[in-house]
């Protein structure tokens, strides 16, 4: 039994995992591990073997497997020590976690903990999509493996499920396998993407229209003994139900927080998000646990990630030589049609934020809602949304933080 | 070909739970004996998608052929549990009453129990049913607490049969499935699509299919009608909202559907019970979820809060008749084991120990074996240790330290150890159930192209069920 003693554990080496621990280096922060239970460090990047990456942090544009190597390489130049194939099984208390290595069992007591744990879609059970279980069904990411990391062939025929961004990296990545996508569908009546979204033009010329798509259609049967051999599609809007034959079908987004380490650890979750509860230090409930990147709420890019890693870097650090810790935590409840929103709580009196925004999404698209953020019935702060598209988060800024009285909770609406 | 000639003295007939038993008890004697199974794997029906619950068979029809085997079973399997290394938890089940008439039935069942020899079924006050079950929902009216109802793995008890039996000289025949019968000069010779072998007595346990085998006997004394049964599985983090199995309690009009905590530490809802004609039929409807969702919505609705880690709908061997189709014909060398419904995982030991019987009434000879070798089998439930939690196993071989399957943890090491193994997984879904590799909460979008990758290394690229051609 190995007994390791740091600073900062951070579990995770990902987008966040790495640029905090940079970030912490840069600091002067003495001791910091991260630990991964991957075979290499580097995250889901390494499975999009397109390009896109790293605009905002390290303001160039890299592959995912190049930009993972970036973060790495500078990584080797530090006093960073990263332990790969290891994977944390538990909390022995507070602040020690168990883990399991290819050497043997082994604890970690760290001062300061940072949860980096990233996100995944949910599997087709999860969905409740019915029928047989045959071969073919994968999510985004599963397929990435296959397909980037193996050179595995998986089929010929696809269906995307979904119309998000991550629907269109399936596109590209099918194509890679040699597997024609022949429909993408929706339960929106159109793609959750951006107007002119700039990486699309990087991957391939219109892409947005490259491949038939059915809106407000939903999956509802699988068909297939060994392999897929269709689905049947329901238009929720006129209940007619239709075939497709492919031996492929995609399951993309609906993101989950791999948030179980945080709820092993008795970390309190947002019910939204499903990730922990953070304020805008990503500070969690647990003294001494810090939160960041997809773990806060599912996938955004991983350049916000890395962004997000760098920022808890200085909440870790203060809280290192200063002690410094939550007090007078609010609450940000929201009303439907918001999603979620992340950070989930406000210190009050002391304010920071990730990228100095909040993040929220809302359920179905929309036009010139205003926002409202309410506390005991006093309105803080409003502003119209010209427009806005369900899957894709949406801005907001923190001024308004400045007005909150007392610890009674927020609330935010759309209307 | 090399024993084509051959002439077995027992030929079994389905790869279950229960043919898997009744083979493992054949190999303690001195007999040739060969296990025929239809498909790819042992245990890939009814065997597979159950509720895997270890019964007492308090609820038996008392004095049925069912109820005595699992009575006679029930004790066997205390025996057998711990020394073979099967995952099972000793939680016990409450019976919880709803309204006015699952409360009225309670005292009925509780004779019932005392009657069939379970006599520490006792009732529980509404207080007593909220301090063993505090979080199912509130409005209970009171209760029935079955001590003996456990948990058990219902993937590991028939692998853990055909192990013994291959161990112990028993020929196993995958994809071999039997569709053509003849006898001559005492023999009989079963053929299919994968073969055919020579075998002085026949035992049909062919579970969904035992009719049919039947009537090729010559025999029309039952039918089987599928009935699916379809789960949902919730996610680990789920475990702790369940302390017994929660079972429903019976009445004239519905049977209604359990919560049960499983072996692997998921939470289990279901079954639904649907009559079908198609003995294939496994999938999963849109109007069996729901059923499903609304159900569990009214025992304890924070559970429907907890991601779901799985789906999946099996089907039980039920027939026209209430109790076990059990029949042996000493003259034509043929025993029946058809009709095994719901509870062969419980009752398989008994039932292989009364086949032993009626086989030795017949003329075949039946002599023990001074030895009979056992291996204890790997161990994938949640009470007791794994090998990642081992430091001596990591360090005897470090593939128990590399967790291949993140959600289950599972090693390297055992997934090489069920390629490798006397009934060896030679499909990706058989090295799902040996390993739980990819069963977990994401269903493989982690793990899943890591391990289609060792199974294709491991097994030398020839099976065709697994991704192995390169783009």
């Amino acid at each position: 039994m190995k007994k390791y003693n740091t600073d900062v554990l951070i579990i995770g080496a990902g987008p966040a995992g790495m640029a905090a621990a940079l970030e912490l280096s840069r600091l002067k922060v003495d001791k910091i591990i991260i630990i991964d239970r991957d075979i290499k460090a580097g995250g889901l990047p390494h499975l999009t073997n397109h390009t896109g990456f790293g605009m905002r942090d390290i303001h160039r544009v890299l592959s995912g497997p190049a930009y993972a190597n970036f973060y790495i390489k500078k990584i080797k130049d530090t006093t960073i020590e990263i332990f790969t194939g290891t994977t944390v099984t538990g909390w022995k208390n507070e602040n020690t976690l168990n883990i399991t290595t290819p050497s043997g069992l082994g604890t970690i007591t760290a001062k300061a903990i940072l949860l980096v744990t990233g996100c995944r879609e949910r599997p087709r059970s999860a969905r409740l999509i019915p029928g047989s279980r045959p071969k073919g069904i994968f999510n985004t990411g599963s397929l990435q493996d296959f397909v980037h990391n193996y050179k595995r062939a998986i089929g010929k025929k696809a269906v995307i499920i979904g119309a998000e961004l991550v629907s269109y990296s399936a596109i590209h990545t099918l194509r890679k396998a040699g597997c024609k996508p022949i429909l993408m569908t929706t339960e929106f009546d159109k793609p959750q993407v951006p107007f002119n979204y700039l990486p699309f033009k990087w991957w391939s010329s219109n892409l947005l229209n490259s491949v038939p798509l059915e809106v407000n259609t939903k999956i509802s049967d699988i068909f297939g003994k060994k392999r897929v051999e269709g689905i049947e599609l329901t238009n929720i809007k006129t209940g007619d139900k239709k075939r497709v034959d492919c031996d492929v079908v995609i399951l993309t987004g609906d993101w989950i927080p791999d948030h179980e380490m945080a709820r092993l650890g008795g970390i309190e979750i947002n019910e939204n998000t499903k990730g922990p509860i953070v304020d805008g230090y990503l500070r969690t409930s647990n003294r001494g646990v810090f939160a960041a990147g997809n773990l806060l709420r599912g996938a955004e890019p991983s350049d916000i990630a890395a962004l997000e890693g760098k920022h808890v870097a200085k909440s870790i650090y203060d809280y290192l030589k200063k002690d410094t810790w939550h007090q007078k935590r609010v609450k940000i409840n929201i009303d439907d049609p918001i999603q979620w929103i992340s950070p989930n709580a406000v210190e009050l009196g002391s304010y920071d934020l990730p990228l100095n925004r909040f993040l929220f999404r809302v359920k179905d698209f929309m036009k010139n809602k205003t926002l409202e953020i309410r506390q005991d019935k006093e309105l803080l702060f409003s502003k119209t949304y010209k427009k806005i598209i369900p899957n894709y988060s949406q801005k907001l800024s923190g001024e308004w933080q400045d007005k909150i009285k007392g610890v009674s909770p927020i609330t935010l609406t759309l209307k | 070909m090399k024993n084509e000639n051959k002439i077995y003295d027992v030929a079994v007939i389905g790869g279950g739970v229960v043919g898997t038993a009744i083979a493992q008890e054949l190999s303690k004697y001195h007999l040739e004996t060969v296990l025929l199974e239809a498909k790819a794997d042992i245990g890939t029906g009814t065997s597979k998608a159950n509720t895997a619950i270890w019964h007492t068979g308090f609820d038996a029809k008392t004095g049925s052929l069912e109820q005595r085997l699992l009575s006679r079973s029930y004790k066997l399997l205390l025996d057998y549990v711990p020394k073979f290394g099967i995952p099972h938890e000793k939680h016990g089940a409450v019976l919880i009453a709803w309204n006015e008439d699952q409360l009225n039935s309670l005292n009925g069942i509780l004779e019932k129990a005392h009657n069939n020899g379970v006599t520490d079924v006792h009732l529980l006050t509404v207080d007593e049913v909220y301090e063993r079950e505090p979080n199912v929902n509130s409005g209970a009216l009171g209760g029935l607490m079955v001590p003996g109802e456990f948990i058990i793995c219902p993937f590991t008890v028939p692998l853990s049969y055909a192990t013994q039996a291959v161990l112990n000289g028993v020929e196993l025949k995958l994809n071999f499935p039997i569709t053509e019968l003849a006898k001559e000069n005492g023999a009989y010779t079963l053929s299919g699509s994968g073969g055919s072998v020579k075998s002085k007595y026949v035992i049909n346990a062919a579970g969904l299919n035992s009719d049919v085998i039947d009537r090729m006997f010559g025999f029309d004394r039952f039918t089987v009608t599928p009935r699916r049964g379809e789960l949902i599985v919730f996610d680990k983090l789920a475990r702790n909202l369940v302390n017994h199995v929660l079972l429903p309690v019976p009445t004239a009009i519905t049977k209604g559907v359990l919560v049960s905590p499983t072996v692997f530490g998921n939470i289990m809802l279901g079954p639904t019970a649907e009559d079908l004609t198609d003995k294939e039929a496994t999938n999963t409807s849109a109007e069996g979820l729901k059923f499903l969702w609304k159900k569990g919505e009214g025992i304890i609705s924070q559970l429907l809060d907890e991601e779901i880690t799985s789906t999946y709908a099996g089907l039980r061997a039920a027939t026209e008749h209430s109790d076990y189709q059990i029949y042996s014909h000493p003259d034509k060398q043929y025993i029946c084991v058809g009709g095994i419904r719901s509870t062969g995982l419980s009752s398989s030991l008994g039932i292989a120990e009364y086949v032993l019987e009626l086989l030795s009434e017949t003329e075949i000879n039946l002599e023990k074996k001074d030895d009979f070798k056992t291996v204890k089998m790997p161990y994938i439930g949640q009470a007791e240790k794994r090998p990642y939690e081992s430091e001596e196993l990591i360090e005897s071989n470090s593939d128990y330290g590399k967790i291949v399957c993140h959600c289950e943890r599972v090693t390297l090491g055992e997934i090489k150890d069920a390629i490798h193994s006397p009934v060896p997984a030679k499909t990706l879904e058989g090295l799902r159930r040996r390993t739980r590799a990819m069963q977990g909460r994401c269903q493989g979008f982690y793990c899943s192209a890591d391990v289609n990758e060792i199974f294709v290394s491991e097994t030398e690229n020839e099976n065709t069920e697994a991704f192995n051609e390169k783009i």
